[in-house]
């Protein structure tokens, strides 16, 4: 029910600018993208489908902001257990 | 790992793991008792391969019919006649649709019955095919049906020798149901069976998961998805053939049809009393197939393979087993997805792409109806 | 997958969950709520208490919109669905919920004419087919498919289609959060906010938790490290005594939520002045029904619905899982009498129930992950 997954914008249908054709790993739907009409998304953009429709776009700067942050973690991480190992060392 | 708290009445608590494992205890215990039918009308459940359909087949057919040579419930029967092994299965499709990318409803009519007779290490000769069609059921679709069952009988190298043919009144079939039942000779010195799963064991699959279930499911175009996939429908002999040639002890073998390798994963469990530990990386799902499955939300694990072998082996077997496998065009993908265990006896569990781990029970209902 | 894959690296997740630890302060129990049943789910599918610290305990929360639908409102919908003309269109997560006589699968069984669908315009396709029949749609789920089933009646008018009408189920995410406070039963340190709920409703709503009952909020999305971060957030922010509310999801989630999304609600739909929750009692102000300038597109209204309030079996503590009071495991029935295939409440029938998701992803022996300790120490 919270289902929400991303998805590609492909293309927008031609006739109904509320449709538009979405791919998740290269898998096509339509979906309807009326939720989003104060900003459509263009061709390339991402966002969440949910039940059918577009919940809202999917905001790369942030998503590798989210990322960064994690690798961040992940680095620090990785620092202290080699400065761990090395202290061991002597 | 935690003390023991003293309540009030001085008696000492047991730490929450502890009760939380007499619980599962005795949810074991209930799950190992006489299977029932509660339901007193049939639903879609019971033939979807999973928890229903076992119960249904243990509680009533095994029920009425018990006999030694049935109570393995193995893909096919094991039968000796006049000294010699003989093989016996049978099968029915109900395919909806009828013609999908990959395949039609022949194709898995003669495929499915040839790996069920394979997985039990039989060459399999020949096959019936009883037809039962709707009234209104375009004859060139049929012709098309028959020419498919003799294509792929001739790529699998059998004969369908017998058959049988019905129309009932427009309804009351969808179009066209097969059933097929097949024999073949187990001439090879093999003992194969679930049942004989060890601790140890590796479990290998033949190659990418799903991509069957999928394909039928948007074949029907209720879902308005478009993807690249294809039926896995195929003839195992040759694959099995060349496994059995290089690994003579492999335990057990089973195609992954309805219900999935997470079925197959819990057979094994369940039969040989053992756990089963898989690993989600090492287990192939085609990257449209997953995201038809995120999409949907089904586990790809619980989708219908038609031309997929799970394969148990000791698990210093695993190499060779696998160097076969991938010798043949249809088990190039072929991997090692887990292993038997002694910890934790039939329980399936898995250890995630995160890292965690989870188990994989039998599905209660039916994600993809009407696969095969 | 974009935007999937890499947030469920395993690496990252150690070295979170090693942080995590080191937040944790010696001899303390955290109690975290998650409050989105999507979360439970999740959780439990990428086995993610295995990375937690034993002083760390997760507690399912209420945000499972088919595990509050009371029985009498599951029997007001098989009701409609036997209705002659009638084609009920239901997601799946409801097929299997028990009302007193059966669930929708079961009167599918008996031949009533009721569809899964996927999404509510495929209901919309079906009306549109079959002119002579009625088709209504059972509308479930949080402000996060609200929108959707405004946009789909909306679409119902554009096109003057006569035949769809609405069964509207909907519920509201604060009052269940609120109650949940406002328990006497629970002490929380923070809350896992919901993340779907959150693209509509945007951040602000949460406010209230942080200010007025001293907890953090973090908003979260739904791969397992995203889970992992946010937990990581709310133990920063309860060691250096914050409480406030933060967005970890915000790749997804406006902190302003969707104003077109609460406009289509708005036009369509309004808060009912109060409703049933099962296990939370009535609660107002927590639930939508159609708006009166729809009504030729409210089923309560097109049909005669019996309302009748019916009791959760006796065996039933589904109420108390959904408060987080009790584990699934800990209800007495949990497994035995009450299982996916003879499920007695629905904790344990929709996919995000907690008791659904214990039963089939984590109902085993635990094995916490191995802290990672370098090569070489003893």
């Amino acid at each position: 029910m919270c289902l929400g997954i991303p998805g590609e914008i492909v293309e927008i249908h031609p006739e109904q600018p509320d449709l538009a054709k979405v791919a998740v790993s290269g898998v096509k739907r339509m979906i309807n993208i009326g939720l989003l009409a104060d900003d459509p998304p263009k061709p390339g953009e991402w966002v969440l489908i949910h039940v059918g429709f577009a919940l809202s776009k999917i905001d790369e700067a942030e998503a590798a902001a989210a990322m960064q942050f994690l690798e961040g973690i992940g680095q620090a991480y990785e620092d202290e257990i080699a400065a761990l190992r090395e202290s061991l060392i002597e | 790992m935690t003390t023991p708290k003293v309540d009030p009445a001085g008696r000492r608590e047991l730490p929450v793991t502890d009760r939380e494992q007499q619980v599962l205890d005795r949810i074991d215990r209930a799950r190992r008792r006489a299977p029932r039918v509660r339901e007193d009308r049939i639903t879609m459940s019971h033939g979807s391969g999973g928890k229903a359909t076992h119960t249904l087949i243990e509680a009533i057919f095994l029920g009425a019919f018990r006999n030694p040579l049935l109570e393995p419930l193995e893909d096919s029967a094991e039968l000796s006649i006049a000294g010699s092994r003989v093989a016996l299965t049978t099968d029915s499709y109900v395919v909806s649709p009828l013609f999908f990318p990959g395949g039609d409803i022949g194709d898995l009519a003669v495929n499915g019955t040839v790996n069920d007779l394979s997985v039990a290490g039989a060459t399999p000769l020949y096959l019936s095919a009883g037809f039962i069609l709707e009234e209104g059921f375009p004859v060139a679709d049929l012709t098309r049906v028959a020419e498919s069952m003799r294509a792929a009988a001739a790529a699998a190298g059998v004969s369908i020798v017998t058959g049988d043919t019905k129309v009932v009144q427009r309804g009351k079939a969808d179009g066209c149901y097969i059933n097929t039942a097949g024999v073949g000779l187990i001439e090879r010195d093999v003992a194969l069976g679930v049942a004989r799963a060890q601790p140890g064991d590796a479990i290998i699959v033949s190659g990418p998961i799903g991509d069957h279930g999928i394909t039928v499911m948007l074949a029907r175009g209720e879902l308005d998805i478009e993807a690249d996939v294809r039926s896995d429908t195929a003839p195992l002999n040759g694959l099995i053939a060349g496994l059995l040639d290089a690994v003579p002890g492999v335990r057990a073998m089973r195609d992954a049809t309805r219900g999935g390798v997470a079925t197959i994963l819990n057979e094994i469990a369940t039969a040989a009393d053992a756990g089963v530990l898989v690993t989600e990386d090492a287990i192939p799902v085609r990257a449209e197939v997953r995201g038809a499955c995120e999409l949907l939300g089904i586990d790809p694990m619980y989708v219908a393979c038609e031309g997929r072998l799970v394969a148990v082996v000791p698990g210093d077997s695993a190499g060779r087993a696998l160097a076969a496998l991938r010798a043949h065009e249809l088990g190039a993908q072929a991997a090692v997805v887990g292993h038997v265990t002694a910890g934790q006896p039939g329980i399936v569990r898995l250890k995630t792409a995160f890292g965690g781990t989870r188990i994989v029970d039998l599905l209660v209902g039916d994600p993809l109806p009407r696969i095969c | 997958m974009r935007f999937v894959d890499e947030f469920r690296d395993a690496d990252k997740a150690r070295a979170l969950a090693a942080k995590i630890t080191a937040l944790c302060e010696p001899g303390r129990q955290y109690k975290l709520m998650e409050v989105c049943g999507g979360h439970t789910h999740t959780i439990y599918k990428h086995g993610l208490e295995d990375y937690l610290p034993e002083s760390i305990t997760l507690v399912h929360g209420p945000g499972c919109p088919v595990c509050v639908i009371p029985m009498g409102r599951v029997d007001d919908a098989m009701h409609l669905a036997a209705q002659p003309d009638v084609i009920m269109t239901s997601f799946g997560d409801m097929m299997r919920v028990p009302g007193s006589h059966g669930s929708f699968f079961d009167a599918k069984a008996q031949g009533t004419d009721i569809r899964m669908v996927y999404s509510p315009l495929d209901s919309l396709k079906i009306a549109r087919q079959y002119p002579d029949r009625r088709v209504v749609f059972m509308a479930i789920g949080f402000e996060t498919t609200a929108p959707s089933t405004a946009m789909t009646m909306l679409r119902a008018r554009a096109e003057g289609l006569e035949n769809f009408s609405v069964f509207c189920n909907h519920v509201t995410i604060i009052p269940a959060i609120k109650a949940i406070l406002d328990s006497p039963d629970l002490r929380l340190d923070g809350f896992i906010g919901p993340g779907h709920v959150s693209t509509v409703i945007g951040c602000r709503p949460y406010e209230f938790i942080a200010r007025d009952y001293g907890k953090p909020v973090v908003v979260a999305g739904f791969e397992p490290l995203d889970i992992l971060q946010s937990i990581y957030m709310l133990m920063l922010q309860l060691s250096q005594g914050r409480s406030q509310v933060e967005n970890q999801y915000s790749r997804v989630v406006p902190w302003d939520g969707n104003v077109v999304a609460l406009k289509a609600i708005g036009e369509t739909m309004e808060l009912r002045p109060y409703f049933e929750w099962r296990g939370l009692g009535f609660i107002s102000h927590s639930a939508l029904k159609v708006r009166d300038e729809f009504a030729a597109m409210d089923a309560e209204l097109l049909f005669e619905v019996p309302g009748v309030r019916v009791a959760d079996p006796k065996a039933c503590q589904c109420g108390e899982v959904l408060k987080g009071v009790l584990k699934p495991w800990e209800c007495k029935v949990f497994g035995t009498a009450c299982t996916p295939e003879t499920p007695i409440g629905t904790c344990m029938v929709s996919p995000e129930g907690a008791c659904a998701a214990y039963y089939n992803y984590g109902r085993m022996h635990r094995d916490r992950v191995a802290e990672a300790a370098p090569a070489g120490r003893p």
